[in-house]
């Protein structure tokens, strides 16, 4: 017994060992210094990805890292690894560990000019990044889109369940309303659809006005969001859970009766103008302005009324005030995330925004982590890469998935990144001083 | 004046299967202030575990040339189900509830749904897509009472669900692990202290209500003879939903919540056009909550926080 836990102890001790033999040498790395590698790797894969491929065996740059070439085919999992290594792994790591020193030069000159300027910079260079790294195939371009869109579902979500601490159901509700309430401005405006009449107005114009749209069907998302809101005054937890769930079912419902918007048959035609620069420069705003507001005042207003509701009101907390602006605003960023998700996909039906989107939003809240930015954006990503990659798996994939998440729930039951606290400036911070401190 | 009574007779055998799943999600919400989420999935297992058990009867009755009558079949059926599924609700709580008794409740609602995914998906992987047909234990037959047509099918099944709900309530009143229950839903952090077993209590209520879904689920498929891996969902979450109006923890509730979603969908359905079922359903019972937020015969509770 006790050589067992000896040679356990002796396993951590070289694990631990290994780990920091590992990442010892980046410890200096900014973040702009992994974005020059990201940046190195995604140019590589663009100019001779598909040569390196074929030299290795593969018929084709793989979609997602080869996850799926290797559970369809798992004699190419050497050459997925290989090709993996030589375009990803080995070019981020080279770069970042031979431009740690000027980029964290680069990186103190530009947060001692202007922190703003940084920030843009940085965030540019990620857009840079991806639409290289989308520019392969199609294939990526739509699952990049899809994730970011579910980044802003997560993090809304995460405003009502998370910070605030209620078990609201309604979200596929919400983001039905903003498909919705986006789709027919859209394609009611700008498209001739045999629902919903010829345009009314030229088409160039609608690009131009496809903000209008998305805010129009945040603004709608919100509204319907005041029937569950004003319960919450009185009753929480479970009895706010079933009203929240009634209320999703209810838009679900109203929307199969809906004919003006093609009823069970679903809303098509949506025009084609969520592309990747769009969908990038919502989800940034996005996790801008809720990350802003879960760290004002009301944010922490939000933290005080999971944590006692009384206690939050003897210490004039106004309540009322912080669930309705809690609910109404993370209806309104579901709301815009639905009409930029039914753009993408240029299709809603009621059919999708039923138990099953219920389950997949909640799954990338609670697995990323509850009250934190970071936990959301890992949660949409992981789960959505997962969901893609697992995708040869076939109905394999949802035995897969939720097993994942029991195991996470069961060692962290509150997600891997959970109550954290998203500041990017800091992020983006020199790791080292041009003089060489720390 | 027909109709209306014919209305009834179909909403009691729907609202008895929704009891019946309530009372599963009532006394384990009653007793450790969680919801089973994979409950409704329960209900799928116990239907798939009562055809395997008919069908391996039927085919042992035809080779011994063992001449049983129908009802008895059933009753064999039922019973057996009930046994086996409360296995099923027993590995579900040592799974996903006995580790997290501790951690947010919203994290064991998020286990409790992933168990319900992949008991479907399992049920999907392993015996494929192909839909099963219940065999039919008892031959229909029609009754017409002044007009309404009742089957000897309908009678059964709202029988059987009332003398579960009695044998149930019988339970938790007289018995000693029955009190034992109570206690704990009275109050489960100092019961405990007393020398009350909490896993097993826990363990006990999981395996009485997969019992009680497992019987719905023989039930159901005795009136629409058709399995699918996907037929819990729907039910459950309206079972639940049920479970919610009846009030926190009351069995007396749930069972009374049930039917009167049965009351409410079948009269919904038969005024209105059957799509906005839905619709009208939930929206009366968001009313309801506005004006009851404890659920019918649930005690007013101050919010108390677990996370």
């Amino acid at each position: 017994m006790a050589a067992i836990s000896e040679t356990i102890s002796t396993n951590r001790e070289r694990l631990s060992q290994l780990k920091t033999m590992v990442s010892e040498p980046f410890v200096m790395v900014p973040i702009l210094g992994w974005f020059f590698g990201a940046l190195v790797a995604v140019l590589l894969e663009q100019f001779i990805g598909l040569s390196l491929a074929r030299a290795v065996g593969l018929a084709r740059i793989p979609a997602l890292f080869g996850v799926v070439i290797a559970l369809e085919k798992p004699v190419l999992i050497p050459s997925v690894i290989l090709y993996d290594l030589l375009i990803y792994v080995l070019p981020i790591a080279l770069v970042a560990r031979l431009t740690a020193s000027p980029s964290n030069w680069v990186a103190d000159r530009l947060f001692n000019f202007r922190s703003w300027v940084s920030v843009l910079l940085h965030i540019a260079l990620m857009y840079l990044i991806l639409h290289i790294w989308t520019d392969v195939s199609d294939y990526r371009l739509l699952v990049a889109r899809l994730i970011l869109v579910a980044v802003i579902i997560t993090l809304s979500l995460n405003v009502i369940n998370g910070y605030m601490g209620e078990f609201s159901c309604s979200h596929p509700g919400f983001i039905a309303l903003g498909a919705y309430g986006a789709s027919v401005f859209t394609v009611g405006l700008f498209v001739n659809d045999n629902i919903l009449g010829s345009a009314l107005l030229p088409e160039t114009l609608g690009r131009f006005m496809f903000p209008i749209g998305l805010i129009l069907g945040g603004v709608i998302a919100s509204l319907g969001a005041i029937l569950v809101a004003i319960p919450s005054f009185n009753t929480r937890g479970d009895y706010l859970a079933i009203i929240s769930l009634a209320f999703m079912f209810m838009v679900k419902s109203l929307f199969e009766n809906l004919e003006v918007v093609g009823g069970p048959r679903g809303l098509g035609g949506q025009p084609d103008w969520a592309g990747l620069p769009t969908v990038f420069i919502w989800t940034i705003l996005g996790v801008w302005i809720m990350n802003n507001f879960v760290r004002s005042t009301l944010g922490k207003a939000l933290n005080a009324v999971r944590d006692g509701e009384t206690a939050a009101d003897a210490m004039t907390v106004n309540t009322r005030r912080t669930k309705f602006t809690a609910f109404l605003f993370g209806a309104f960023w579901a709301g815009v995330a639905g009409g930029l998700f039914a753009h993408v996909i240029r299709y809603v039906n009621p059919g999708t925004f039923g138990l099953q989107m219920l389950a997949e939003v909640l799954a990338m809240v609670y697995f990323g982590g509850l009250n934190s930015v970071q936990g959301s954006i890992v949660g949409a990503l992981s789960i959505n890469l997962l969901g893609e990659a697992l995708r040869p798996l076939d109905i394999y994939k949802w035995l897969v998935i939720p097993l994942l998440l029991i195991v996470v729930m069961i060692t962290r039951p509150t997600g891997l990144l959970s109550f954290t606290e998203f500041d990017f400036t800091k992020t983006i911070k020199p790791k080292q001083n041009p003089e060489g401190e720390v | 004046m027909e109709f209306f009574l014919q209305m009834v007779v179909n909403a009691l055998q729907l609202g008895s299967f929704y009891a019946l799943i309530a009372l599963g999600y009532s006394m384990v919400y009653g007793v450790l202030l969680l919801f089973n989420f994979a409950h409704g999935d329960v209900f799928m297992v116990g239907a798939y575990i009562g055809f395997f058990i008919a069908t391996a009867l039927l085919a042992l009755f035809a080779f011994t040339s063992l001449v049983l009558p129908g009802w008895l079949v059933l009753v064999l059926t039922i019973l057996a189900a009930m046994f086996v599924t409360s296995f099923v609700g027993i590995t579900i709580e040592r799974i996903g509830y006995r580790p997290l008794r501790n951690a947010p409740r919203a994290s064991a609602a998020i286990t409790g749904l992933m168990i319900g995914i992949i008991l479907e998906t399992g049920n999907l992987a392993l015996l494929g897509a192909e839909r099963f047909a219940f065999p039919s234990l008892i031959e229909t037959a029609t009754y017409q009472i002044g007009g309404v047509l009742i089957t000897n099918k309908k009678i059964m099944i709202v029988l059987v669900a009332l003398l579960l709900m009695l044998a149930l309530h019988q339970f938790v009143q007289r018995t000693k692990w029955g009190m034992a229950m109570r206690a704990t839903a009275y109050d489960f952090v100092v019961v405990p202290l007393m020398g009350v077993p909490l896993n097993n209590i826990a363990a006990l209520t999981f395996a009485l209500g997969a019992g009680l879904a497992a019987a719905a689920g023989v039930l159901f498929s005795l009136a629409y003879p058709v399995l699918d891996p996907y037929m819990g969902i729907t039910f459950g979450w309206k079972a639940f939903v049920a479970a919610i109006l009846g009030g926190r923890g009351s069995i007396l509730g749930a069972a009374i919540a049930g039917f009167m979603l049965g009351f409410i969908e079948i009269f919904v359905a038969a005024f209105f056009p059957s799509t906005l079922r839905d619709l009208i359903a939930y929206s009366i019972i968001l009313v309801i909550l506005v004006f009851r937020p404890h659920g019918l015969f649930g005690e007013a509770y101050t919010a108390q926080l677990r996370l």
